[in-house]
């Protein structure tokens, strides 16, 4: 067998570039079928994304949401593990920062109501996250099945607890938190204004490099991509699979509920039901598209993210689905175009014995 | 076959690649991993294209044919890796793809008649209803060579046929092989095992770095002859080798008391083994596959849970101690597998060469990443790695070099090695890599390590062992010193007739 063609960094860029090329061409096709210019709706997309302040702002402020849970599922699925639940793990850890916002007297120092509310979307989240890793780890169970499942009866619990007992009257949210908001970016630039942009997007990038660092230069993210990529050698090699696939789905969950602080902390410092509006489950497809690569998974949040926004921008000219549907097109590009994708896909799946 | 040449991307495949083989010959091609043997076998049989050179059939120009065409014609592959469909019957194989059927079911009582009657003519037995599945790897082969000749072969190319098999089933191979020459059929086998190819062909084709180096009859030529064509220098062949007597006495480093192992179906694959092995021995353990040597490795490492039994090593209990530990306490492996287990295909050469070993490369909580690249570079100019690029994935090497990587990280970067288990250390590997592989263990061995090695390859096993023990479902049934062992005195007891 012979070298892959090309340098590395190639090796990367290409199919993701690919996939954006082919979606390209089908969004035009779609654009003609409304009878629209592409030239048009494209400047239009690009304008009220990426030309103005407020639409950066919303970009960023989504691409924040998903470069969390989509560094969630990145984990997971190079320890070989499909962390299907990033949904209600996003739920947890935003209701868990806004539990630890609530438990803090008014004016408590940032310094130390930031951190501690951040602890708590981590620790609901990873809490989230172990119930899968511990099923695996201990009776095998697949994390696939327990993930989805967990979905509906996190989201349901949380529901259940927010409308019976912690919501403000005549709505689904809870109280305001008493401390640690961050700052949102139009506290800091005026022109953001409107915008739900805040400071989480640093704690976004912030996960990105720990979760690099924690992947390519710890003997644990040695030995955890050594599971994903091998069992039977790590296993030879001394790493406890089961050990590894626990603390795997922990991180990942961590980072999901991490993702959750950008609505509670960031937007709207309370916690309302469904706020994650699938972010979660649009993690996967960031994960895949971003090749399970921290910094990949920040320049595919971004993508959809721009996506999901410009689809606002165009409404007017073009229903604002065709942009799900570019989305869509972008994931199967992606996963047809890679092969190590692919190939994770295929672990991942539950095989028949 | 001639002037053939095939690249694949920069790499040339073959370059003035030539083959000659008579009607009613047994032809082999010999060579090192990556001479190109494959390259040209699939070319042969429709499965690649050359880019160059001219390939003829019974007379017929058939460059760049396809498989189909191939088949027509009567040029049949016999693969490596069987290409048969488990959960179905020998029968139900065989008529795969052409399945006879009347008014839309399937009819398999003429091809029943068909199939006996080929099983009595080649002398391949074997009862066409039984399921593939619950074959032997020598019953199964059997049925790849069937499946070939019912489709109409006359000229058979096997790759490596002999790889799984034990001896007395080598030698029914032989014997088949001869039937179906003196029937007039042409067989090509691809073979890296000198005695094979001086036991089986008539003649053989020499190929090195994709080139047809040499053409020779067998009758009169020695295995160093052909050694020598293949690796283009003079190879040490595995001589008889005693090996260090003064630690004779020594007390034994590697313990095993009435081992038990059951597989996942319960049964005791590995059923009370005890062995000792002291520092600077090498024991060997013969045996065909499938009889639990594979199972006593991977309990001794670690890997598979024990029903029952201890190990110690130098007098301590390491029954439940984990891999880790017990790489820690001195243990290295080179297990038989090396795909699955031994390395992590898609990491670079660099990685694997510290799996296992990552903690000694760490550094305040961090993967020393310098360390990792100077210990690679070190290992693969002590092992002789190629090509030398650390940073390729293990997967682009040949079989030769990926077993040197593994050998390297369990032997080499100043490891104090005290128990090594070598399973199947040179399975696939080419003469020239088996030279470089032998003297390590012999290495270790001087050095005080207590080696227990497990191997299919008999010459092997007497050659580097001092004594030899042979394992049968899953027992220790007899053990003789390595000075006066013959393949002859073991066969027996490999197939349980001694017992």
């Amino acid at each position: 067998m012979s070298r892959p063609p090309g340098p590395r960094w190639a090796e990367a860029l290409l199919p993701p570039l690919v996939a954006l090329a082919i979606a390209l061409v089908v969004g035009d096709l779609l654009i003609l079928t409304f009878g629209q210019s592409p030239r048009i709706v494209w400047g239009v997309l690009l304008e009220g994304t990426w030309g103005n302040a407020y639409g950066m702002g919303q970009v960023l402020y989504k691409a924040t949401t998903l470069t969390c849970t989509g560094l969630a599922v990145a984990v997971a699925l190079r320890a070989g593990l499909f962390n299907i639940a990033a949904e209600s793990q996003l739920a947890a850890g935003g209701f868990g920062a806004a539990m630890a916002g609530l438990a803090l007297p008014a004016g408590a120092p940032a310094i130390l109501a930031v951190p501690f509310c951040l602890g708590a979307a981590m620790t609901a989240g990873a809490i989230v996250g172990a119930v899968p890793g511990g099923l695996k780890a201990k009776a095998g169970a697949n994390e696939v099945i327990v993930t989805i499942c967990l979905n509906f009866l996190v989201l349901a619990l949380l529901n259940w607890a927010v409308a019976e007992h912690l919501h403000v009257p005549d709505s689904l949210h809870t109280a305001t938190i008493r401390a640690g908001g961050l700052p949102r970016l139009a506290d800091v630039h005026a022109a953001f204004r409107g915008s739900a942009a805040n400071a989480t997007v640093l704690v976004a990038v912030a996960a990105i490099v720990a979760t690099w660092w924690g992947l390519f230069r710890t003997p644990g993210g040695y030995a955890l991509r050594a599971v994903g990529l091998s069992p039977a050698a790590a296993e030879y090699g001394g790493v406890s699979l089961g050990r590894t696939w626990f603390r795997a789905l922990v991180w990942s969950g961590a980072l999901a509920g991490l993702g959750g602080v950008n609505y509670v902390l960031g937007y709207k410092r309370y916690y309302e039901e469904g706020f994650g509006f699938g972010a979660g489950f649009l993690g996967i497809a960031v994960a895949l598209v971003g090749r399970n690569h921290p910094v990949g998974v920040g320049i595919a949040a971004l993508l959809f993210a721009t996506l999901s926004q410009g689809g606002l921008a165009v409404n007017a000219l073009v229903p604002k689905q065709m942009m799900d549907v570019l989305q869509a097109v972008v994931i199967l590009a992606v996963v047809a175009s890679v092969p190590e994708v692919r190939r994770l896909v295929a672990q991942a799946v539950p095989r028949r014995p | 076959m001639a002037g053939i040449a095939k690249r694949y991307g920069a790499v040339a495949a073959n370059v003035e690649a030539s083959l000659e083989v008579g009607r009613g010959e047994i032809h082999a091609i010999c060579g090192e991993n990556g001479a190109g043997k494959s390259t040209l076998m699939k070319i042969l049989s429709g499965g690649a294209r050359p880019d160059a050179g001219t390939v003829v059939v019974n007379g017929r120009d058939v460059t760049g044919w396809g498989t189909a065409e191939a088949i027509a014609a009567g040029v049949g592959m016999v693969h490596q890796h069987f290409q048969l469909v488990p959960t179905l019957t020998v029968a139900e194989n065989l008529v795969l793809g052409r399945e006879p059927t009347a008014r839309g079911r399937l009819v398999l009582a003429p091809a029943l008649a068909e199939i006996a009657a080929l099983c009595e003519r080649t002398g391949l037995v074997i009862d066409p209803v039984r399921r593939v599945g619950d074959l032997t790897v020598g019953e199964a082969q059997r049925v790849e060579i069937l499946k070939a000749l019912f489709r109409g072969a006359r000229t058979l190319i096997l790759d490596e046929p002999t790889a799984v098999l034990s001896p007395p089933e080598v030698t029914d191979l032989w014997r088949v092989l001869r039937r179906l020459r003196d029937d007039g059929g042409t067989i090509v086998l691809i073979t890296h095992k000198l005695d094979e190819v001086l036991a089986a062909a008539s003649r053989v084709t020499v190929m090195r770095a994709g080139r047809t180096v040499g053409r020779l009859a067998t009758a009169g030529a020695t295995p160093a002859d052909i050694a020598r064509a293949m690796v283009g220098r003079d190879v040490a062949l595995a001589a008889r080798d005693a090996g260090a007597d003064a630690l004779a006495t020594a007390p034994p480093r590697l313990v095993v008391r009435d081992l038990a192992v059951a597989d996942a179906a319960g049964r005791r694959v590995v059923d009370g083994v005890s062995l000792t092995v002291r520092p600077g021995e090498i024991v060997g353990i013969a045996g065909v596959e499938g009889n639990g040597q594979t199972e006593l490795v991977e309990a001794i490492a670690g890997l598979a849970r024990v029903r029952g039994g201890q190990v110690t090593f130098d007098g301590a209990d390491v029954t439940a101690w984990p891999v880790a530990r017990r790489t820690a306490a001195g243990l290295a492996h080179i297990p038989e597998d090396r795909h699955a287990r031994g390395l992590v295909l898609d990491w670079s050469v660099a990685d694997n060469l510290v799996l296992g070993q990552q903690h000694r490369f760490t550094r305040a909580g961090r993967l020393d990443v310098r360390g990792i690249a100077a210990h690679a570079a070190a290992q693969v100019a002590a092992f002789d790695i190629r090509p030398g690029d650390t940073s390729l994935p293990a997967r682009a090497l040949s079989g030769g070099n990926q077993q040197k990587v593994v050998v390297a990280r369990e032997l080499g970067g100043g490891r104090d090695v005290r128990v090594l288990l070598a399973a199947q250390p040179t399975r696939g590997v080419d003469v020239g890599a088996i030279e470089a592989i032998h003297a390590r263990l012999r290495a270790a061995r001087d050095a005080g390590a207590a080696v227990l090695l497990v191997s299919a390859d008999l010459g092997e096993l007497l050659a580097l062992s001092t004594r030899v023990l042979v394992m049968y479902a899953g027992r220790l049934v007899h053990e003789v010193e390595g000075r006066v062992a013959t393949p002859e005195g073991l066969g027996p007891h490999m197939t349980g007739a001694a017992a």
